[in-house]
C-alpha cells in the first residue's frame, strides 16, 4: 500500500525546459514568485498566467497533470476566498441577510488572492515537475555554495538530501514489510479513533526507527570506506553548464519580473 | 613486496575487554584470491575493516602496498587501494540513480568530470550492469545492487577489493550473480580478492583458504587441504558443504574417493 508512491511529481520528459539548467530554474521560480507579490491588476495575472501557459506548453507537461496538482491547496483556496468574501468591508453591498453582507471590496479581493496563490503553486510545481530530484539537489547545492565562507555546509546539505531521497523508497517498503507482519499478529491500523490510531502506531515506527539507525550506521562506514571525507575537493560526474537557451530565458524573467514590478 | 601484511595485529572494541582479534599474522599478494571462513563472531567483519582503515589495530601493524594504517595520512590512499563491499545492498548505495553512485567514490577523489564518466561506464560494464545505468538503485534484485557496490569500488580502481559477506542477503541467483563478478575481476582483471563468506562451498576456486576462530587463524590453506579435515570445521560450527560431507561418510565406509570439493567432482570419481 505504501509501495507505490514517487517522490516528488518529476515527470521525465524531453523538452526545452526540462534540459535548462537547474540553477537558472531555481532563479527564474523564485524571480517571477517574487514578482507575482508586485503584481496589483487583473491584467497583470492574465500576463503573468500567459506566461505560465507558454511555459507549459514548452515542457509538454499535460495540462491536466497541473490543474490535479492544485488539489491539495483547494481547501487554502476555499478558505481564503471565504474569508475575504464575508469578511472584507467596503464598497457596494451586493447582498445583505441580518448582519451578514457581500461587499464588492471583500468579493474582488477574494478573488485577487484566489489567483495569487492559484498561479504561486502552479509556476512553483512547474519546476518540481520538469526538474528531478537530483538536478533540483544540484542546482540548490551551487547556489548556496557562495555561503560556504560563511559557514553554511551547502555540499553537506545537498548529499543529506541525496541520502533522503534514496532512502525514502527503502523505508517505505520496510514500514509496508513490518505493517503487514504486525497485522498478521492482530494489529489493527485503520480502525478507532486519532488518538487509538496514534498508539497503534507505536509497534509500527519502534522497529522502523532502530533499522533506520542501523543503515545510517551502515551507511556511514560505506561512505567512509568509498573515501567521502565531506565536500571539500570533490568532483562530480555531471557538471552544471549554462546554455545559450538557460541565458535567453534569464532575459525575458528579467523583462516580465520588470513588468509586474512597475506596470 | 606483499599487498597487504598483517603483522602481529591485536584489536579490542574497548579497552575493558578481551580482544576480538589476536596476534593475527597474514600475508596477501597481489592477484590472489584468499576467501575467509569462520563463525559467527570469530572476528571476520573486524578484520576486513583493518584492511582499509575503517579500525586501527590496538597493537602490531597493518601495511598496505608499503602504507602503515596508523598513519592518517594515508587513510584515504588505502582506501582507495582496497575497497570494501558490505553485507547489506541496500545500506551502501549512496545515490538516487545507479551511474551516481558508481561515481561516489571517483567524486570523492577529486577526479575530473570526462574520467569519472569513462570509469563509470567502464565499471558498470564490468560488472554486466550497464543497461542499468539511469535506474534507481531500489528496483533493482539484490544480487544487482551488489554488482552495483562492486562498481562503485572498481570506480576507483583500487588493487584490491574486500567483500564481507556479499552474498548473506541474496537468494541463489543473486549469490552466482556475485560469485562470477568477483572470480571474473580477480581473473581478467587482476584485482585481488579477499572475500569473507560463512558459506563453505563459495571458497571453491580461492586460491586460499583461512578459517578463523575466536579471533585468530585457526589454519589456512588450499580449499582441499581445508575441506579434508572436515571433522574440525564441523568442531567451529562451519556448515560443511552437503557433497563434501557425503563423500566423507563414503570415505569412512571404505570408498575409495579423493578430495573434491563440487558435486561434478564427486560424481566423475564415483562413475569413474
Ligand atoms: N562495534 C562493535 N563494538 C563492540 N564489539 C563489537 C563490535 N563489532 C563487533 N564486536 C564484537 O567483536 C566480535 C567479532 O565480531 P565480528 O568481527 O563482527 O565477527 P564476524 O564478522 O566473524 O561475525 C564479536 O564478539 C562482536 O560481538
Ligand atoms: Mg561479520
Amino acid at each position: 500500500m505504501l509501495r507505490n508512491i514517487t517522490i516528488g511529481q518529476y515527470m521525465a520528459r524531453d523538452s526545452i525546459i526540462h534540459n535548462m539548467d537547474p540553477r537558472i530554474k531555481i532563479v527564474i521560480t523564485i524571480m517571477m514568485i517574487t514578482a507575482l507579490f508586485f503584481i496589483d491588476s487583473f491584467s497583470g495575472y492574465g500576463l503573468f498566467f500567459l506566461s505560465v501557459l507558454v511555459i507549459i506548453s514548452l515542457s509538454r507537461i499535460p495540462l491536466l497533470r497541473i490543474i490535479k496538482g492544485l488539489r491539495p491547496v483547494l481547501f487554502l483556496v476555499m478558505l481564503t476566498l471565504i474569508l475575504h468574501v464575508f469578511f472584507t468591508r467596503g464598497g457596494e453591498v451586493i447582498w445583505q441577510w441580518g448582519f451578514i453582507s457581500i461587499e464588492a471590496e471583500g468579493l474582488y479581493t477574494g478573488f485577487f488572492m484566489v489567483t495569487r496563490i492559484v498561479l504561486l503553486i502552479i509556476f512553483t510545481s512547474l519546476l518540481t515537475l520538469t526538474t528531478s530530484p537530483l538536478e533540483l539537489t544540484d542546482g540548490i547545492e551551487y547556489l548556496l555554495s557562495p555561503l560556504k565562507r560563511v559557514g553554511v555546509p551547502a555540499s553537506e546539505l545537498a548529499m543529506m538530501m541525496t541520502i533522503a531521497l534514496r532512502f525514502i523508497p527503502t523505508l517505505l517498503e520496510e514500514a509496508d514489510k513490518i505493517m503487514k507482519a504486525q497485522m498478521a499478529r492482530g494489529a489493527d491500523f485503520e480502525s478507532g479513533n486519532i488518538v487509538k490510531r496514534a498508539r497503534n502506531l507505536i509497534p509500527l515506527l519502534v522497529p522502523l526507527f532502530i533499522s533506520a539507525f542501523r543503515r545510517a550506521d551502515d551507511l556511514a562506514l560505506a561512505m567512509e570506506s568509498r573515501c567521502y571525507h565531506g565536500g571539500e575537493g570533490r568532483t562530480r560526474l555531471y557538471e552544471l553548464k549554462v546554455k545559450g537557451t538557460d541565458f535567453a530565458a534569464l532575459g525575458v524573467a528579467l523583462l516580465l519580473c520588470m513588468v509586474f514590478i512597475y506596470f | 613486496m606483499a599487498l597487504i601484511e598483517l603483522r602481529g595485529v591485536d584489536f579490542s572494541y574497548s579497552e575493558m575487554e578481551t580482544p576480538v582479534l589476536k596476534n593475527i599474522n597474514l600475508t596477501v599478494e597481489a592477484g590472489e584470491f584468499v576467501s575467509i571462513i569462520g563463525g559467527n563472531g570469530s572476528g571476520k567483519s573486524t578484520l576486513a575493516k583493518l584492511l582499509n582503515v575503517l579500525l586501527v589495530p590496538s597493537a602490531g601493524e597493518v601495511i598496505v602496498d608499503g602504507m602503515n594504517t596508523a598513519d592518517e595520512e594515508n587513510w584515504l590512499k588505502i582506501r582507495q587501494k582496497v575497497g570494501m563491499v558490505f553485507q547489506n545492498p541496500d545500506n551502501q548505495l549512496v545515490a538516487t540513480r545507479v551511474e551516481d553512485d558508481v561515481a561516489f567514490g571517483p567524486e570523492n577523489l577529486g577526479i575530473p568530470s570526462p574520467e569519472i564518466r569513462k570509469r563509470v561506464d567502464k565499471a558498470l560494464e564490468a560488472v554486466g550492469m550497464e543497461k542499468f545505468k539511469d535506474n534507481p538503485p531500489h528496483n533493482l534484485s539484490g544480487g544487482q545492487k551488489q554488482r552495483v557496490a562492486i562498481a562503485g569500488v572498481i570506480a576507483m580502481e583500487p588493487e584490491c577489493i574486500v567483500l564481507d559477506e556479499p552474498t548473506a542477503m541474496l537468494d541463489p541467483q543473486g549469490r552466482k550473480e556475485v560469485m562470477e563478478t568477483i572470480h571474473f575481476l580477480n581473473k581478467e582483471k587482476g584485482i585481488t580478492i579477499i572475500h569473507i563468506t560463512h558459506f563453505m562451498e563459495e571458497t571453491v576456486g580461492a586460491d586460499r583458504v583461512i578459517v578463523m576462530n575466536q579471533g585468530s587463524i585457526h589454519k589456512s590453506g588450499l580449499p582441499l587441504e581445508i575441506f579434508r579435515e572436515i571433522d574440525d570445521l564441523k568442531k567451529l560450527g562451519l556448515d560443511v558443504p552437503l557433497v563434501v560431507e557425503l563423500a566423507h561418510e563414503l570415505r569412512k565406509k571404505g570408498v575409495e574417493i579423493p578430495a573434491i570439493l563440487s558435486i561434478n567432482e564427486l560424481v566423475d570419481s564415483l562413475c569413474s
